[in-house]
């Protein structure tokens, strides 16, 4: 097998750029990343939304609440973001598809909240329009300080499923993805947005509802009494009763066994904390997706997410006219992190430039992938002063590095 | 020989797992539940249409043994897992279980903002004035004055009222009684479950081991005489004076009022829509 065409373990999407669409009859609209997100939402079903105001989330909040009423859903709006989490855990565990959207300060009040949904394996997806740090930082300024806190957020180990769009034609398309994940792997799926994102409008040909597959959550087909919510034998992904539908099972954030009772014993736990892993890592394919854009002969690469993306394809745009071969991976699933193609694409290029709105969050996967830690051949771009790393910016170093 | 009472706790408590309870000798919560389980037969309440929710503490614990929907969540939070259930299942009965820490330290946003929304929700609250579950720190109710592993020279804290609290914050239904006396309470929780709106119960309990070994309370009897002893029923507190009310717990219904309830306030706002989608077909 050649090098280039290695099979990777992960799956790469084709983004297809927009003049090709132009013998489609869709209606454009002006979009802002947010309302996307909540259109989204609403295509993949969601019925029950509870949140907390925050800039810069703030409108998914605001349209939901007059979207959701009229179509038969709930909104509230709650105390504060622990309380939103709470709320929608609850609400998913009465069979709803549940979700909050938050910044920064409130995804880290979320945390223990986002722990409990994964520990009970209860469907929900928090949306992280994220903002300049620490503390409450730069509520209007963009930032991606929140990558780490997205995986080790809260405490205890177990694998986060977190994606990441660029354009708002794809907050949407991942939105719906997020509740489709959410209800197949019940767990927790996280949708990062930069603050610019979220607030920026574009033109968008929205995806034909029809041909979008909606993902239910399994629901049990045995009698109550053979009912097992964490159902062993079913190759982790295990069907899931709600409240109110005669199968009165228990749910807590203790360790507890097949049953949902707590358990102090060694090898319920082991079974317990095997299955949080494995349901992740057994389904890598299904989970990470990465865009790959001009990087067939690139001999630099950038690896960037969300809004750098955008930065680093006029980047490169303006390299190609000067020869210069640099292409994009891009991770679309940041956690899951996309290993097998960051490892190939690391030896595929000679450099590769890693331009993140943090102090290095997103470089250190790769140092981890690579050996004496990326030494010379990792460049880092790194910015946390509130403004965007530009196009330029990211030209300049690829000259550099020539 | 089975007696009646012994037949309708075992059938609303699982039997499948989880016994022995974790609970001390002398402690409180097995009157509470057995209260909470008799009221709930009386009423003959299909199982499958409870969901009993809790958050950290001893009485906290009580979910795992009852066969209903049960939900045990995190420290303080009962309440708002307890709104996500309600206001997606509106028909389903939502009881939360809680204690003075729970509920009114590092709950004591969601438990405010509960009563203001009025939402249909029947909370239990098992007031042991002490954090048992850790072993004995004070609590937002530990009497100022008391000892507790986290004020050995006596409590500066002033306390909350729980139930002033409540009625503060707009609950309609708000009672308080204690464990030493059950009837009364199967009662007044039966009366709970029946209001429609957010409802209180306050259940004054005995913490014979840690609370009351540090305070020279006497065993569980000498404390559930003090219970008894200390506390006077609402009709006559019109009738006392200040000096004779003080240090009692006073008992019986503080409230009962009918006021919109949140889940129906919602569908209200929800037929607007209803009716046009209606109209324009």
């Amino acid at each position: 097998m050649s090098k280039k065409n290695e099979k990777l373990n992960e799956k790469v999407v084709e983004i297809q750029p927009a003049d090709t669409q132009s013998a489609d009859t869709r209606k454009v609209v002006l979009m802002q990343g947010n309302e996307a997100v909540a259109m989204g939402a609403l295509a993949a079903g969601l019925n029950f939304y509870a949140g907390y105001p925050i800039t810069p989330s703030t409108e998914i909040a605001e349209i939901l609440s007059s979207e959701l009423p009229k179509r038969g859903g709930k909104f509230i709006q709650m105390e504060d973001e622990i309380a939103s989490i709470c709320a929608i855990i609850g609400a998913s565990l009465a069979g709803a598809k549940a979700m909050t959207a938050t910044s920064g300060p409130g995804f880290s009040l979320m945390q223990e909240g986002i722990g409990y949904a994964k520990i009970t394996e209860t469907p929900c997806v928090v949306v992280d329009v994220q903002r300049g740090g620490p503390s409450t930082g730069l509520p209007t300024k963009p930032s991606q300080s929140d990558i780490m806190q997205s995986k080790w957020g809260s405490h205890g180990d177990a694998p986060a499923i977190v994606l990441y769009p660029h354009t708002v034609k794809e907050c949407y398309e991942l939105a719906i993805r997020a509740i489709n994940l959410a209800e197949k792997y019940r767990t927790c799926v996280t949708l990062l947005l930069d603050e610019v994102l979220g607030h920026m409008r574009e033109a968008v040909k929205l995806p034909d509802i029809s041909n979008v597959r909606i993902i239910n959550r399994l629901k049990p087909t045995v009698p109550p009494e053979w009912y097992k919510h964490y159902d062993e034998n079913q190759k982790y992904l295990s069907p899931v009763a709600s409240y109110g539908e005669g199968y009165r099972f228990h749910v807590t954030g203790l360790a507890h066994d097949a049953l949902g009772f707590p358990t102090n014993k060694a090898s319920e736990v082991a079974t317990m904390m095997k299955r949080l892993k494995c349901k992740i890592t057994h389904n890598i394919r299904d989970l990470v997706q990465i865009e790959s854009y001009m990087m067939e002969d690139a001999t630099i690469a950038i690896f960037a997410a969300g809004i750098c993306a955008r930065s680093a394809k006029a980047a490169i745009k303006s390299a190609r006219e000067y020869g210069i071969k640099v292409g994009l991976l891009r991770p679309i699933t940041i956690w899951p992190f996309p290993d097998d193609a960051v490892r190939k694409m690391l030896r595929d290029v000679d450099t590769v430039i890693v331009p993140e709105l943090n102090e290095g969050q997103m470089i250190h996967e790769l140092q981890r992938l690579t050996k004496d830690k990326g030494d010379g051949k990792l460049i880092p771009i790194q910015r946390t002063d509130g403004e965007m790393i530009t196009p330029s910016h990211i030209f300049q170093v690829i000259k550099e590095v020539h | 020989m089975a007696n009646i009472p012994q037949r309708v706790i075992h059938k609303y408590l699982r039997h499948n797992k989880k016994f022995p309870h974790v609970w001390c000798a002398g402690c409180s919560n097995g009157i509470v539940l057995g209260d909470i389980i008799r009221a709930i037969a009386e009423l003959n309440y299909n199982r499958d249409g409870i969901t009993m929710v809790s958050g950290i503490g001893c009485s906290s614990r009580m979910p795992v043994y009852v066969d209903f929907n049960t939900l045990h969540t995190l420290h303080g939070r009962a309440i708002p897992f307890a709104t996500g259930v309600k206001f997606q299942k509106p028909e389903q009965k939502v009881i939360v279980i809680t204690g003075d820490g729970d509920a009114t330290a590092i709950g004591g946003n969601h438990f405010i903002h509960a009563c203001r929304r009025n939402i249909d929700i029947t909370m239990i609250l098992i007031n042991n004035n002490i954090y048992g579950m850790t072993g004995g720190q004070y609590s937002p109710t530990t009497p100022t004055g008391d000892r507790a592993t986290t004020c050995p020279y006596g409590n500066i804290d002033p306390t909350f009222d729980i139930c002033d609290l409540a009625m503060g914050a707009g609950a309609t239904f708000v009672a308080r009684t204690t464990a030493f006396h059950a009837i009364e309470a199967q009662g007044l929780i039966k009366q709970a479950l029946e209001h429609k709106g957010f409802s209180l119960v306050e259940v004054v309990s005995a913490c014979p081991v840690i609370y009351g070994r540090l305070n020279r309370k006497g065993g569980a009897p000498e404390m559930m005489m003090q219970m008894r002893d200390n506390s006077v029923p609402v009709q006559a507190v019109a009738k006392m004076s200040p000096e004779q009310l003080e240090g009692k717990i006073v008992r019986g219904i503080l409230r009962n009022v009918d006021k919109r309830e949140y889940c129906d306030a919602y569908e209200n706002l929800c037929t607007q829509f209803k009716s046009k989608e209606e109209a324009s077909k």
